[in-house]
């Protein structure tokens, strides 16, 4: 699982890293300004209190307490459900004031980033519940823990790409830095001769 | 427990198609994965016979032009993906398990799920040949030729969708044989215990699993840009630029010559200490500098870019790490001399075939040298002298190095010997066939011939040489026939090989040729580097337990090949979608049910069938 998560950091590495280099280049369309902070700040408290629960899930199982890993498991579920409802929330809204992603390069390569994101959240919702509903046939027990918690190594995974992220590509984007990081950028497009 | 957890009975037979459809025994899917490799290797053989036919004369009309792109995009693309790759592939899962002493692979349902990825995806490519839309972009797919406005087939949705497919199982196959190789060897196998081409599987599994997830995203935004009218390479007014594309290949596409490379790498550094009766020098120096070559591989890809326009940092920079990697190669070519100094040395055909591995490799490596400084590199682009370069790497060193590993192993796998006389007609044809094809090419690039160019006119001075090189090209075609002569009388009269037919000294020997399916009856205690060397192989491994004792091994299990089929529809969906959008979607829903479906199957099914079981408890 280790080897498997080193791997997706250079999925996502490259996903961002293409976003960047492409920042500020986009002709025509909304851009960074588009982006809804306050919004996006919830959704990703949402995520974060997901991985809390996750780890009270774990826990939970391996102390036996059959109930509690029942209970933060579907709850982990829910919050990652939460935040994709946020996310489809956040798509739809972005379509409506034209942004898609043939609209310009901002909206190739950050629906394309978040919606493999989304998809990496997707999957492991579908995992979690996998495991909530194995719990009640005895196939995830006290025992096997270890299932519960390679699902949990994937979960945190997915919400720390999300920090980098938000952080990155929210918070850079809309307020600032503004100048440095496009300087920056620059500098890495010159080296590379794109741009 | 239920055992069942599909619709069809789980075919438990030890023979019959059923039986290598749903096999999970390492050993099967390497010989799956050889034959599949060897049947491409005819395929991208003759795509090159063509080419080397046409280019035999001066404004020959044999074929068009657009014909001659085809040939050389899917003779690149066939011989990276679909003959070197999975040959090292057979190799890794025929030998890893049994040189660890394990007796199979980590997760031999997904092993089993890597070869079915490997070969849809490649039928998926070349079934393109068969809707006259065969890729014709060059192995590297540059932008903007990709895009939908240069490319108005479908030929570069094959090329991308089938590259994803191959992807996919490629990496599954990386994760497979780190957690093998860390977690699963014998007791007393210590990592610097380990041959060395175990040692070199695991750089390559992790060269894998960080080289590949650029390559997919890439392929992703082609995928976009051809499908969903995105601009990640396409549109310059829109803001986007070409030279991303060759970025994010090359960050995969350098590393992937080393994923190339280095299992041959292994495969002569372990021939070598058997056939000259003595260890491998420097054994730590040539595990370390093949992980030195690893992480130096992530930073040289500009030097594929050199003519780009990067500008003076960035091409002084890459130089100077290309030239760094020649240090680590050198190290290896000179242990591998003093492992040759002083030795016993017996000329049998495995040992010709790593010393044509040695030679040649080292003749490809200094013209390497030559492309690392950016002024010569600007002259050779795109000339014929990149071609012979890469084709000493990669056939004059991946392909001897892989058939030596076929002349050594062939009795292991099968259990017979093949003919040593009809090898050795094989391997001097080969050699002698390999430099007149790719000799001539270093003076028909200095002198002035592009590559990819599908005809020539009389008065440039090209077609002596060419004639040169197209004979050549008929002469490595006549050692492949020789070959398969080989492998034919051998399978059907070959003399029983018995254990250890080279007396070599590591564990793949200690066991009966072929092996049982379980490998190892009693798991060996390991003590050194050269267990059948340094004691008795009777101390090693108890002789084998009766039949009732034998280990319980995984089943078949017929879920790895669903999801893999599943898993190719969806793409042959997405093709069929652009044509006609509700068979394409109705394709891509089922399809992706269908593979959901049997993730479940595969997930929830016990590893041992219950029948099976109940026979040895």
């Amino acid at each position: 699982m280790w080897a498997f998560l080193g791997s997706d950091v250079l999925f996502f590495g490259t996903l961002i890293a293409t976003h960047l280099v492409y920042r500020g280049q986009s002709v025509s369309g909304p851009t960074e300004n588009i982006l809804d902070i306050p919004i996006t700040s919830i959704s990703t408290f949402v995520l974060l209190m997901s991985s809390l629960a996750m780890v009270l899930a774990l826990s939970g199982l391996q102390r036996g307490k059959m109930g509690e890993a029942r209970f933060w498991l579907a709850a982990t579920a829910l919050l990652g459900s939460v935040f994709i409802g946020f996310q489809m929330y956040e798509f739809a809204e972005f379509a409506n004031e034209g942004l898609t992603p043939r609209t310009n390069l901002f909206g190739s390569t950050f629906l394309i980033m978040t919606g493999f994101h989304g998809t990496h959240v997707a999957i492991g919702i579908l995992w979690l519940w996998s495991l909530f509903f194995a719990t009640f046939n005895g196939k995830i027990h006290q025992g096997n823990s270890l299932e519960v918690e390679i699902a949990g190594l994937y979960w945190h995974f997915v919400d720390i790409v999300w920090i980098v992220i938000f952080g990155v590509v929210y918070l850079v984007g809309a307020y600032g830095a503004e100048e440095h990081v496009e300087e920056a950028g620059h500098a890495a497009a010159a080296i590379f001769g794109i741009g | 427990m239920a055992a069942n957890t599909g619709i069809l009975r789980r075919p438990l037979a030890p023979v019959g198609i059923w039986a290598w459809m749903t096999t999970v025994d390492h050993k099967r899917i390497a010989v799956l994965y050889g034959v599949t490799a060897f049947f491409f290797f005819l395929l991208g053989g003759m795509e090159a016979l063509v080419m080397r036919v046409q280019l035999a004369s001066a404004e020959s009309t044999l074929v068009s032009a657009a014909t001659f792109n085809a040939m050389f995009t899917m003779h690149g693309t066939t011989m990276v993906f679909m003959v070197v790759m999975p040959a090292g592939a057979a190799f890794f899962n025929f030998l890893v398990p049994l040189m660890i002493g394990a007796r199979d692979v980590a997760f031999p349902r997904l092993n089993a799920f890597s070869y079915w990825l490997f070969l849809f995806g490649a039928l998926f490519m070349n079934f393109s040949f068969f809707m006259n839309a065969f890729p014709d972009i060059g192995w590297f797919g540059y932008a903007p030729l990709t895009s939908n406005e240069f490319t108005i087939s479908n030929a570069t949705d094959y090329w991308v969708l089938g590259l994803l497919v191959m992807g996919v199982g490629t990496t599954a196959a990386g994760f497979n044989f780190v957690v093998t190789i860390l977690n699963m060897r014998a007791p007393g196998m210590t990592l610097m215990r380990m041959p060395v081409f175990v040692w070199m599987t695991l750089i390559v599994a992790f060269l894998i699993i960080f080289a590949f997830p650029p390559l997919t995203i890439a392929l992703a935004f082609l995928t976009f840009d051809r499908f969903f009218d995105t601009n990640f390479f396409v549109d310059i007014g829109a803001g986007s630029d070409p030279l991303l594309w060759q970025h994010l290949f090359w960050i995969f596409g350098h590393p992937e010559v080393y994923i190339l490379i280095l299992p041959a790498m292994g495969i002569v550094s372990d021939v070598l200490p058997t056939f000259t009766r003595k260890p491998l020098f420097g054994y730590s120096m040539i595990v370390f500098a093949g992980v030195v070559i690893a992480f130096l591989g992530f930073g040289v890809w500009a030097h594929h870019m050199f003519t780009t326009g990067l500008g003076p940092w960035a091409n002084a920079a890459f130089s100077a790490t290309t030239m760094a990697i020649a240090v680590p190669t050198g190290v290896k070519i000179f242990n591998w001399l003093a492992t040759l100094y002083g030795g016993s040395i017996t000329f049998k055909t495995p040992m010709l075939f790593a010393l044509g591995f040695i030679s040649m490799f080292m003749l490809g490596g200094l013209s390497g040298i030559m492309h690392a400084v950016t002024a010569v590199d600007s002259q050779q682009q795109d000339t014929y002298f990149i071609v012979a370069h890469f084709h000493y790497v990669l056939f004059g060193g991946a392909i001897f190095g892989i058939n030596s590993g076929i002349y050594y192993w062939f009795p292991k796998i099968t259990g017979k010997m093949l003919s040593e006389p009809l090898g050795k007609v094989h391997f001097w044809l080969m050699l002698i066939g390999f430099n007149l094809t790719f000799m001539p090419m270093h003076i028909l690039g200095v002198i002035g011939m592009p590559r990819r160019i599908y005809t020539y006119a009389e008065d440039m001075g090209f077609e002596f040489l060419n004639q040169i090189v197209s004979a050549g090209a008929f002469i490595i075609a006549l050692s492949v026939i020789i070959f398969i002569i080989n492998v034919v009388r051998s399978v059907r009269q070959g003399e029983p090989a018995g254990d250890n037919p080279w007396e070599a000294a590591t564990l793949e020997w200690s066991i009966s040729s072929p092996p049982h399916h379980y490998n190892f009856a009693v798991v060996p205690t390991v003590r050194s580097q050269y267990p059948l060397w340094d004691e008795n192989a009777n101390v090693v491994l108890p002789p084998a337990l009766p039949a009732h004792d034998e280990p319980v091994m995984p089943d078949p299990s017929y879920w790895p090949i669903v999801v893999a089929f599943s898993i190719t529809m969806v793409a042959g969906g997405l093709i069929i979608w652009q044509g006609h959008a509700i068979a394409g979607l109705t394709v891509i829903a089922s399809m992706g049910l269908l593979g959901m479906r049997a993730i479940y199957g595969w997930v929830l099914e016990p590893m041992e069938d219950e029948a099976h079981v109940s026979v040895h408890h």
